[in-house]
């Protein structure tokens, strides 16, 4: 038996010493540095250079300087009179009311006792890992444009509209619908931080407060509860910022076509998929993504002044 | 005011106090639940029930007829629908296990070694907490092509296993672990790698599993890499096949209990291991602010 397992034995030795003589740092942050750099650093690096070529795919780039981005801020009628007002629009409504209804909820939740709230935080963090498209079947259904559709049988029935609202290919409802699936997602990661952040605040910090004298619920959340989950409070703040963004591709799969409906839609993720894969403007779709980026940059970086620690 | 009496947190019964929130958070449950259960009973409607004048939400005579139809689908066009479903648990395999693997490992070295440039890799990676992917599609389309990973299974695996918020939560919680611990296996001999098995990873389990759920979902659920970087049909993955049945079968409002059978298909495997773990998740997350 034992001749049998000998070779094992070598190998779990072998591999014994091995792990006796792997000390030195690298080991251990190069291959996450190394995915790191060839699929966030170099793309992001490629994005900012393509920006300033004209890239068809097919013949080598041409440098043309700041062209995309002058034709982006000055040509581009779609992108000032739609995209951008879109964009604006859907993340700052999407993005604080979502922020705030996490807080909220998070706080209730820690309210209460351990299984309801186990339950309830499950059923509130499940939309977010729908990611979206796996249930574009369900607001295709409750919002579709015939009389079978949920929300149109339903106001039909009540009397409230005389025929069926074309709402999932008509401008003027296509972004309320997003941003009623938006928030409808919005308990993700962030949530479950501020979650585990308010359960975490030490309970003698209340009863402290009490009995020097305060008055309200509002004076503890806003002397005791935030400060003391500020890093939560951050961490769900950086979260927003990019599941909102993340999110806003939904508008072309909601309509089914890519430019949405008289652009009522368009989010700047689509105007990249627009002009980078329906177009193959690379060079261009590239100054868009690089905007993009900026403004993510720049979003995150505001929050991080609003929380973060300043000293 | 005299009945104020401070914020519980965490009580560990029921009391009347308690009732104003589950009077909101109850009614807020039901609303954000709504569309998962539709489409938990959508799945399971007969034709007849589907396209039933007024709609019915709840099934009343449940089938497995889309799911019949949603493999036969797969079939007519060539793949079966196992070769959908292998190639997914394949690559979502690996892609958790290296992620889990490389994501800890580097945690490990931000938190409790010293090398050059640490601060800087540190700060480098809490930048790219912003990182939104959809944004860089393109560059990383030329990456992929340069790098002749087209076609093979690691373009669906390896530009998602590098997960920045992953990174953040385990090294996070790595600093809350003693050092005492450490110094005292570095006296005994052990090297970083065996003080890192055998000492750091039982510790830091939780924040593992929150990884593997994280990154799960990533690959799970990714459509980017089988629609633009492989272009072998047998080697595309579920949410692929399942993100395509709008057009295979005509509409999206014809093929919907199809349609319906598939979204529950993904989204099962999410939410069963998401309970399983919630507890771990949890634990990791109170150590997930950014200071």
């Amino acid at each position: 038996m034992s001749s049998v397992l000998a070779p094992f034995r070598k190998l779990r030795e072998w591999f014994g010493d091995l792990l006796k003589k792997i000390n030195h740092p690298a080991w251990f942050f190069t291959p996450y540095v190394l995915l790191f750099t060839v699929f966030i650093i170099i793309p992001v690096i490629i994005a900012v250079g393509l920006s300033f070529t004209y890239f068809n795919t097919i013949e080598t780039p041409v440098w043309v300087g700041l062209k995309n981005y002058i034709e982006l801020l000055t040509r581009d009628e779609i992108f000032m009179q739609y995209v951008l007002p879109n964009t604006v629009r859907f993340a700052f409504i999407v993005g604080p009311i979502g922020y705030f209804m996490s807080f909220l909820l998070a706080w209730m939740l820690s309210q209460v006792s351990h299984r309801p709230r186990t339950i309830l935080a499950i059923v509130l963090y499940s939309p977010s890992m729908t990611a979206g498209i796996a249930m574009t079947v369900v607001w295709t259904v409750v919002f579709s444009g015939d009389a079978t559709g949920y929300l149109n049988s339903m106001l039909l029935q009540m009397g409230w509209i005389q025929e069926p609202v074309q709402f999932l290919t008509s401008p003027d409802y296509l972004m309320t619908i997003m941003i009623v699936v938006g928030l409808w997602s919005s308990m993700g990661v962030g949530f479950l931080a501020m979650l585990a952040g308010i359960l975490n605040i030490d309970q003698s910090l209340y009863e402290a407060a009490y009995v020097d004298g305060m008055k309200n619920r509002w004076q503890e959340i806003f002397y005791i509860t935030i400060p003391s989950m500020k890093p939560q409070m951050l961490f769900g703040a950086v979260m927003a910022v990019v599941q909102t963004f993340t999110i806003g591709a939904i508008g072309v799969q909601l309509s089914g076509a890519n430019p949405t409906p008289q652009y009522a839609g368009q989010l700047l993720v689509n105007h990249i998929e627009d002009f980078g894969f329906i177009r193959y403007l690379m060079g261009y779709a590239s100054a868009v993504s690089v905007v993009l980026l900026l403004i993510i940059y720049g979003i995150s970086k505001i929050t991080w002044n609003l929380f973060g620690e300043r000293d | 005011m005299a009945k104020f009496s401070g914020m519980k947190i965490n009580p560990k019964g029921f009391h009347r106090s308690q009732l104003k929130f589950y009077l909101f958070l109850i009614p807020m449950a039901i609303f954000v639940a709504l569309p998962i259960i539709f489409i938990v009973n959508h799945a399971f409607k007969p034709a007849n029930e589907l396209f039933a004048y007024p709609p019915r939400f709840f099934v009343q005579s449940p089938t497995f007829e889309n799911f019949k139809d949603l493999v036969s689908i797969a079939s007519d066009s060539g793949i079966p629908f196992s070769r959908y479903l292998f190639n997914s648990v394949v690559v979502t395999g690996i892609g958790v296990f290296l992620s889990v693997i490389l994501t800890s490992m580097a945690a490990y070295a931000l938190s409790k070694l010293k090398f050059k440039g640490k601060k800087a890799l540190f700060e480098i990676n809490t930048l790219a907490l912003m990182f939104v992917p959809i944004a860089v599609t393109i560059p990383r389309y030329l990456t992929v092509t340069r790098l002749g990973l087209i076609d093979t299974y690691w373009v669906l695996i390896l530009p998602l296993i590098a997960m920045p918020v992953g990174l953040f939560l385990v090294k996070q919680f790595i600093d809350q672990t003693p050092n005492d611990l450490i110094e005292s296996a570095k006296i005994d001999g052990a090297s970083e790698m065996e003080i890192f098995i055998k000492i750091i990873v039982p510790i830091i389990a939780p924040a593992l599993a929150t990884v593997a759920i994280l990154s799960f979902q990533l690959i799970w659920n990714d459509l980017v890499g089988p629609n633009l970087f492989v272009n072998d049909e047998s080697m595309k993955t579920l949410s692929f096949y399942f993100s395509t049945l709008a057009s295979r079968t005509g509409n999206l409002v014809a093929g919907q209990g199809i349609m319906a059978a598939a979204s529950l298909i993904t989204f099962v495997p999410n939410i069963v291991i998401f309970i399983f773990l919630q507890n771990k998740v949890m634990n990791t997350m109170a150590h997930s602010g950014i200071k």
